[in-house]
């Protein structure tokens, strides 16, 4: 019986493999297990997903539960709440913990309004102390960071941050195999899937290019693009965007960086007027050196940065593209 | 077609920030506040849908006092009424006793669909809108990037955002609630016309009581998450600042990415 110092970790998967971030969300599962002195074991929806339900037995958890069925063929929050919700009721494990994804968010908050249950998502740090458990996310376009504890009676469904917990620190192990209890008739499918498309305009490549730069909504218009494509012209760099400016028109959308756009890792990114708040950051932050140019001294993205500049882009990247010119002609 | 918009005011993201003096939460007097990012386009997107099959838009708002100016932005766009959730009974609280107590008060009308944005640039949850459709029964999706409604009027294709540069196509059964992406559409701007119109527009105020909600179960005091603190992050590994005027940063800059970091 599974009392409730239980932790559930609800893996994701696509095309027949593992969502990279299931097995961070194992490793955090297994961090709060530890932390609340309890067990952390996996369920799986799927479909002819038996092969994934043995990769993720090879962690130290204490089951692995499958539910196999075609009402699973795709993800929909209908199939997925209907199926965990009960289960979540009846057992009250303490937590539940998913990957932050565009797949887990989409249901994550109505499971937990169905489940007796609350939703904290993005988390990106566990620490227990004398004040008991906390956990970390940011919060203001991740400005800032807030410790929340947990409180009141009933499970917390908690995603987890990407990157935040590495997949390397989950520990292996042998898991038992079971099914996991649903009845097909509440878990049915609510949404009839059409197919998936690429986004209008995605042509361009950014992962080959050497050099970066890219504009935020700091630049202030499309008609303000001036500077920062001097300044890319004269560095032989591409020009790339946060989402804002792309939403915005300013620039098309296959130059759009971050987590709903392209990811790179060039020699230099150079971020202008961007903020930094992580849903950029995850798409540029392998880049060999970061420089930031922004306003604001306590923008996030400095924190990645290697060279910060505090001030006005628009009298910034001027003088910078005449001191790119002078240093290459002299 | 009736449809009801949630619009959350949040703190301009260009505001600059300080941590208030209990730790707990940030400084708000003299914050700049501004209508959420992606509730600007689940509102133009409202607009658009009635504008081109009529019905009207009702936008809901739960917040204190300061609330009833993006509320009167939203009229001024062209919704029709406005609903103030104005309790402190009501403050505070998490994605599920806000999405209750929104989806109580849109429950007590009737309407063929519930828009929101999908995260707000404050706490992001991410969530608000699942729980408002989870107490209705209805279907939803969380970062919507196109609606077309179909000819029965019962159903509607969605357009939903994935990662890396994907989307996926579904139907779905109305009534349902969609979490807008911000850049599904472009916002318009009010006009002197709509803002003058506005001030006639009904804001109705409800309280925790009018929903039915107990005191306990509501606002913080109903929440399941207690914010211990709030706080700049600690820097990564901290940029080197330059500084100096624009030309001395400059020069020092293309300076060290030659010399230093080596990547010109
Ligand atoms: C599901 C989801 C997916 C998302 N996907 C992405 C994504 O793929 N890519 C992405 O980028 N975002 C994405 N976002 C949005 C993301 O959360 C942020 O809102 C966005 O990255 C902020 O863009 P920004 O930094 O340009 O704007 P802001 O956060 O508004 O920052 C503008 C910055 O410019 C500075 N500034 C203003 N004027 C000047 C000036 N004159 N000189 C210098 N600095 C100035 C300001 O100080 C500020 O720091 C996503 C959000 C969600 C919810
Ligand atoms: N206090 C509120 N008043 C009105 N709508 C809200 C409120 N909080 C959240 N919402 C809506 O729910 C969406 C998601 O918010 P969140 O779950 O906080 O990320 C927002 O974009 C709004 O549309």
């Amino acid at each position: 019986m599974a009392g409730n110092h239980t932790v559930w970790i609800v893996l994701q998967h696509r095309d027949g493999q593992l969502h990279r971030g299931s097995r961070e969300a194992i490793a955090a599962g297994q961090r709060l297990a530890a932390a609340i002195g309890g067990a952390a074991e996996a369920v799986l929806l799927g479909l002819g997903t038996s092969s994934l339900a043995e990769s993720a037995a090879a962690f130290d958890l204490a089951r692995v539960r499958h539910a196999d069925h075609p009402h699973f063929t795709h993800y929909t929050p209908g199939g997925y709440v209907g199926a965990l919700a009960p289960a979540l009721r009846a057992e009250s494990p303490a937590f539940v913990v998913l990957p932050h994804t565009y797949q887990t968010v989409d249901f994550a908050a109505s499971l937990a309004q169905a489940s007796g249950a609350g939703w904290l998502p993005e988390v990106t740090g566990i620490e227990s102390g004398e004040g008991g458990l906390t956990l970390r996310r940011p919060i203001l376009g991740g400005k800032l960071e807030a410790q929340l504890r947990v409180r009141g009676e009933g499970p917390m469904v908690v995603s987890v941050q990407s990157g935040a917990f590495s997949a390397d620190t989950a520990t292996a192990g042998s898991a038992p195999i079971e099914p996991f209890p649903f009845a097909a008739e509440a878990a049915t499918p609510d949404r009839e899937i059409l197919g998936v498309e690429a986004v209008a305009g995605e042509k361009l490549d950014l992962t080959k290019a050497e050099i970066i730069v890219a504009a935020g909504r700091g630049v202030g218009g499309a008609d303000r693009m001036g500077p920062l494509r001097e300044l890319a012209a004269a560095l032989g760099a591409e020009i790339a965007a946060s989402r804002p400016v792309i939403d915005n028109g300013w620039l098309p959308r296959d130059r759009q960086i971050g987590s709903s756009g392209q990811t790179v890792a060039p020699r230099l990114y150079l971020a202008a007027g961007i903020s930094g708040a992580i849903q950029h950051t995850v798409g540029m932050k392998g880049s060999q050196v970061v420089v930031a140019i922004n306003k604001d001294p306590g923008a996030p993205i400095f924190n990645l940065a290697r060279y910060g500049i505090v001030g006005d882009l628009h009298d910034i990247l001027p003088a910078l593209t005449k001191a790119v010119r002078e240093a290459k002609g002299g | 077609m009736r449809i009801a918009v949630c619009v959350k005011q949040v703190p301009d993201t260009e505001a600059r920030l300080r941590v208030a003096r209990d730790g707990k939460w940030i400084e708000e007097e003299d914050l700049p506040f501004v209508l959420n990012e992606s509730d600007e386009y689940a509102l133009e997107e409202a607009l658009a849908i009635t504008e081109k099959v009529g019905g009207e838009v009702v936008v809901f708002s739960l917040g204190p006092e300061r609330v009833k100016e993006g509320l009167r932005k939203a009229l001024a766009l062209g919704a029709a009424r406005a609903v103030h959730l104005n309790d402190p009974v009501l403050a505070g609280g998490d994605a599920v006793v806000t999405g209750r107590a929104l989806a109580a008060a849109i429950a007590r009308e009737s309407f063929d669909l519930v828009l929101t944005g999908s995260q707000s640039d404050d706490l992001g949850w991410g969530g608000t809108g699942s729980v408002i459709a989870g107490v209705l029964g209805w279907p939803s999706a969380w970062l919507v990037m196109g609606v077309t409604l179909e000819e029965d009027g019962r159903h509607a294709r969605v357009t939903r955002e994935m990662e890396s540069g994907m989307n996926e196509v579904f139907r779905l059964a109305l009534p349902a609630v969609l979490q807008v992406q911000a850049g599904l559409n472009h916002p318009r701007y009010p006009n002197l016309k709509g803002i003058m119109a506005a001030k006639k527009k009904p804001i109705d105020e409800l309280g925790a009581a009018d929903l039915g909600l107990a005191a306990a179960a509501a606002g913080s005091s109903g929440s399941r998450l207690e914010l211990v603190s709030v706080a700049f992050p600690s820097s990564g590994g901290g940029a080197e600042m330059l500084e100096g005027d624009a030309e001395t940063v400059a020069r020092s800059l293309i300076e060290k990415l030659q010399r230093e970091a080596r990547v010109l």
